[in-house]
C-alpha cells in the first residue's frame, strides 16, 4: 500500500503538471509520436491492403509478412534503425511503422477478401466498375476488420513508443528511463501507469470509432 | 552495393561465429543468451498453458464465469509489456519471474479463448456417443473432449509462442531478456550492429522452429485430421455454422467479424485459413 500512496503523492504533486517535463507535456509527446506513427502506417497499409485484397495479387506475400513481423523483436528493429540513422524522431517513427503496418495490412487484405462473392457479383451486375466495387462495397464491408487491425496496431504503438525515451526523444518512457537511472521506483510506476491509461483510452477510442464508421447495415447484425 | 551488403553480412556472421560461446566464461557469448531466451519463453508458454487449461475448463463448466474472466485477461493485455516488467520489479527483483509472470499472463489472452472454443466446439453427437458408451465426465473429458479440442488449442499455442518469443527481448530493459540482452547490451550500448542483427535473426529463427515443432506436434496428436488438410477441419466447420446461410447478406461479414473479435487467435491459425490479426 506504501507504493500506492507514493504513487498518488507523485500524481498529486503540482510540479508534475507544469513545464517541459511535466505530465501534460510528456503525454503530449507520447500521443504525438504514436499518432504520427499510426497515421503513417495506415496511409501505407490501408491502400496497399485494399489493392492486394481487391486484385487478389500478393495474398501469399501479406501472410508471410504477417508471420515474419509477429516474430520480429521490436526493440531490435528500433535499435538497429537508430544505429543506422542516428538518434531522432525518424528512427522511432520507422520502428513504429514497421510494427504497425503488418496488422493493418493483413486485416485490410482479409477484410476485402472476406466480402461475400454474392455481394461482389451483385455490385458488378448493377454495373459498378472495379474501383466502384472497391470503394462502395468492399471498403465499407471491410471497415470493422480494418478497425480491429488498427486498434491492435495502436495499442502496440502506444506501448512501444515508451522505448522512444531510450533513444532520447521523450515521451512517457522518460519517466521509466529516468526513474531507472535514479532508482526512483515511484517515478517508473507513475510512467507505467500513464502508459497503461493511454493504452486503455486507445482501446476505448476505437470502440467509439467503430460506432461512427461502421455502416448501419453492418451494425444491425452485431448483437454480440 | 551488392558487394558491400555481402561484406556486411559476412562481417555479422563472423562476429556471431567468433562470439558464439566462450569456454572460459559460460555466461558470455551468443549461445547462453539463446538458451536464456528459450528458457524464459518456453517457461512462460508452459505456465500460460497450465493456467489456461483449468481456467478454460472452469469457464466451460460455469458459463457465467467466462465473460468477466475474458474481459479481465483482455484488460491485462492492454497493459504494455515494458510497463508490466517494471511493475514486477519491486516484487520479484531480477529473477526470471519478472519476465515470466507478465509473459505467461499475456499468453492467456490467446490461449484461454482457444481452450474454451476448442472444448465448446466438440460436436454434441460425439459427446452423446461417449456418454452412451458409458464414459463418465472425467474420462469423457480426457479421452474424447480434450483430443477433439487439440487442434484449436495448438493453433492458439502457435500464435502465443511466436508472440512470446518476440516479446521476451523487451525484458532486456529490466536486465533479463535472453537475446534481447545481446541486442541492448552488446549491440546498442556499444553502438555495434552485428549483435543486434544476430539477436533479431536468432529470435525469428527460434520463433519459426517452435512454430514448426507445434505443427508437427499437432499432426502427431491428431492422426485423424491428417486427411482433411490438417487440423482446420473442425474449426472451419464451426465457423461456417456461425454464419447461417439464411442470414441477411449484410449480416454475414459482420457476424464473421464479431466472431473473430471474440476469438482473437482462432482465425489466425492454420496456414490455409484466413488470417486476420486481432491480438
Amino acid at each position: 500500500m506504501d507504493i500506492l500512496t507514493d504513487l498518488l503523492a507523485w500524481f498529486a504533486d503540482p510540479a508534475q503538471w507544469t513545464g517541459d517535463t511535466g505530465i501534460p507535456a510528456r503525454v503530449g509527446e507520447h500521443v504525438h509520436y504514436s499518432l504520427l506513427g499510426l497515421l503513417l502506417s495506415a496511409a501505407v497499409a490501408v491502400p496497399l491492403g485494399l489493392l492486394t485484397g481487391h486484385t487478389g495479387v500478393g495474398g501469399f506475400l501479406t501472410t508471410s509478412l504477417a508471420n515474419f513481423a509477429r516474430a520480429l523483436p521490436t526493440i531490435g528493429v528500433l535499435f538497429l534503425i537508430v544505429l543506422a540513422a542516428g538518434i531522432g524522431l525518424v528512427p522511432v517513427l520507422c520502428a513504429l511503422v514497421a510494427l504497425a503496418v503488418p496488422p493493418i495490412l493483413v486485416n485490410t487484405h482479409e477484410g476485402v477478401r472476406g466480402v461475400e462473392p454474392r455481394l461482389r457479383d451483385a455490385a458488378l451486375g448493377m454495373g459498378m466498375r472495379g474501383h466502384q466495387v472497391l470503394l462502395r462495397l468492399e471498403l465499407p464491408v471491410a471497415v470493422p476488420l480494418i478497425l480491429i487491425g488498427m486498434r491492435t496496431a495502436a495499442v502496440q504503438v502506444v506501448a512501444t513508443a515508451t522505448i522512444a525515451a531510450y533513444v532520447g526523444v521523450g515521451g512517457l518512457g522518460r519517466y521509466i528511463v529516468d526513474g531507472q537511472a535514479r532508482q526512483d521506483l515511484t517515478m517508473m510506476l507513475g510512467g507505467s501507469a500513464l502508459v497503461v491509461l493511454l493504452a486503455v483510452l486507445t482501446t476505448l477510442l476505437f470502440a467509439g470509432l467503430r460506432r461512427l464508421l461502421v455502416a448501419p447495415g453492418l451494425r444491425a447484425g452485431a448483437v454480440a | 552495393m551488392i558487394t558491400e551488403t555481402w561484406d556486411w553480412i559476412a562481417r555479422v556472421a563472423e562476429w556471431g561465429a567468433a562470439n558464439w560461446s566462450h569456454p572460459g566464461d559460460p555466461d558470455r557469448g551468443v549461445l547462453p543468451r539463446l538458451a536464456e531466451h528459450m528458457r524464459l519463453s518456453y517457461l512462460s508458454i508452459l505456465i500460460g498453458l497450465a493456467l489456461a487449461l483449468p481456467l478454460g475448463l472452469a469457464c466451460v463448466r460455469w458459463k457465467r464465469l467466462y465473460p468477466p474472466v475474458l474481459t479481465g485477461v483482455n484488460v491485462l493485455y492492454a497493459v504494455p509489456s515494458i510497463a508490466l516488467f517494471f511493475l514486477m520489479l519491486p516484487y520479484t527483483g531480477f529473477s526470471d519471474w519478472t519476465a515470466v509472470v507478465p509473459l505467461a499472463l499475456y499468453t492467456l489472452v490467446i490461449l484461454l479463448p482457444n481452450v474454451v472454443d476448442g472444448l465448446r466446439q466438440v460436436p454434441d453427437h460425439v459427446r452423446q456417443a461417449a456418454v452412451a458408451m458409458g464414459f463418465g465426465p472425467l474420462r469423457r473429458l480426457v479421452y474424447v473432449e480434450t483430443p477433439v479440442a487439440v487442434p484449436v488449442i495448438i493453433a492458439g499455442l502457435r500464435v502465443a509462442s511466436v508472440a512470446t518469443i518476440s516479446m521476451v527481448s523487451v525484458a532486456s530493459l529490466v536486465g533479463l531478456g535472453g537475446l534481447g540482452r545481446l541486442i541492448l547490451s552488446d549491440g546498442f550500448r556499444r553502438q555495434f550492429d552485428a549483435p543486434i542483427v544476430i539477436g533479431i535473426v536468432l529470435t525469428v529463427l527460434l520463433a519459426f522452429v517452435t512454430d514448426a515443432v507445434l505443427v508437427i506436434a499437432r499432426r502427431l496428436l491428431t492422426p485423424w485430421a491428417r486427411g482433411s488438410g490438417g487440423g482446420g477441419g473442425l474449426p472451419r466447420r464451426r465457423r461456417r455454422a456461425a454464419v447461417p446461410a439464411g442470414a441477411g447478406a449484410a449480416a454475414g461479414p459482420e457476424a464473421a467479424d464479431a466472431e473473430r473479435a471474440r476469438h482473437p487467435a482462432q482465425t489466425g491459425t492454420t496456414a490455409k485459413e484466413r488470417r486476420p490479426w486481432t491480438s
